[in-house]
């Protein structure tokens, strides 16, 4: 499949810039996608060449302006999604009661 | 005044997230422990390992048995992973292990264009600049300059090889042992072993140099 992931000679992203010191992780919700990436998937539910195609299958805009774990985040939904296990509106549904129990903690 | 700005992520070390991406991370996690996909406990072991008992000094004790036992490295570069499978370091993201030796004459280095396949027993996980587009797309057409802004610079006489990983073929780069360092114990070389120098984005550290 080619599409904006498959990188390899393009021009023009600039110099590399690694960080020093870099911590595995650079925030706590990096880790639970992570963690949540692949204590589901290898379980055997799906395989990494099907992680993979999730994440090439991400809008290119989207794919080439999100961060890694982001990816990630977005080729899990994905596959949980089409393989049956959530839908759209129990996720959106999820998260604004998760935003209103913040927005609610919060005012306390 | 308020200004509503979502940046955007175009720098892959930007790791501000949007509010977007911390609410849907925590709605999946809630709905898969809720329908007992996941159990958090098993998240949480799973990120233990990989944030503190997996990572480059596990490829570094490799690396170093190869310098000082001629036989374990023939081992290693004819079949990787049963080499590396003695070590204990399988599984997960390396499964199929090629191991490509530095040489005067030769010099390797891992790239996955695609994405990010990385050796994870061996290594852990990648970090930020392995994984960013700069390096995927350049590592292929201009490893020397890749090379240099790591600081490598090397004689034009010196090959280059850039190996792709793949999903199913992890590939750690077995550095030269440096000058000087024939007296050190195999602990002692171990530490003059960098991630880096794993990758290829880097060479073993000289002897004294070692934090």
């Amino acid at each position: 499949m080619n599409g904006a992931h498959d990188m390899g000679g393009m021009h023009g992203f600039g110099p590399i810039n690694p960080e020093p010191d870099e911590p595995v992780f650079h925030a706590e919700w990096e880790k639970r996608v992570f963690a949540l990436t692949v204590a589901t998937g290898f379980g055997g539910e799906w395989n990494i060449d099907m992680v993979r195609f999730a994440r090439e299958s991400t809008d290119p805009a989207i794919y080439l302006r999100s961060t890694y774990y982001e990816k990630w985040l977005l080729g899990l939904q994905r596959l949980l999604i089409e393989r049956g296990h959530l839908s759209e509106d129990e996720i959106a549904r999820r998260m604004a009661r998760i935003a209103a129990e913040q927005a609610a903690g919060g005012q306390r | 005044m308020a200004h509503d700005h979502h940046h955007h992520h175009d720098d892959d070390h930007d790791h501000s997230a949007l509010p977007d991406t911390l609410l849907r991370t925590k709605a999946l996690e809630s709905l898969l422990t809720e329908k007992g996909l996941v159990d958090p406990r098993a998240l949480d072991e799973l990120i233990d390992t990989y944030e503190h008992r997996v990572g480059p000094r596990n490829g570094a004790r490799v690396v170093a048995r190869a310098w000082v036992d001629p036989q374990f490295k023939a081992k290693l570069l004819a079949d990787g992973t049963e080499a590396i499978k003695q070590f204990g370091f399988d599984g997960r993201q390396g499964k199929d292990m090629v191991v490509v030796e530095n040489t005067p004459r030769v010099h390797n280095m891992v790239v996955c264009t695609l994405c990010s396949c990385y050796p994870w027993p061996v290594l852990g996980l990648p970090p930020v600049w392995y994984k960013s587009s700069p390096y995927r797309a350049r590592a292929v057409i201009d490893p020397r300059g890749v090379l240099a802004e790591f600081g490598v610079t090397l004689p034009g006489t010196v090959e280059v090889k850039v190996w792709d990983s793949t999903a199913e073929v992890r590939y750690l780069v077995l550095p030269m042992r440096p000058a000087g360092s024939e007296k050190l114990s195999e602990e002692q070389l171990a530490e003059l072993v960098t991630r880096d120098s794993m990758i290829g984005t880097g060479v073993a550290l000289a002897p004294g140099a070692a934090a």
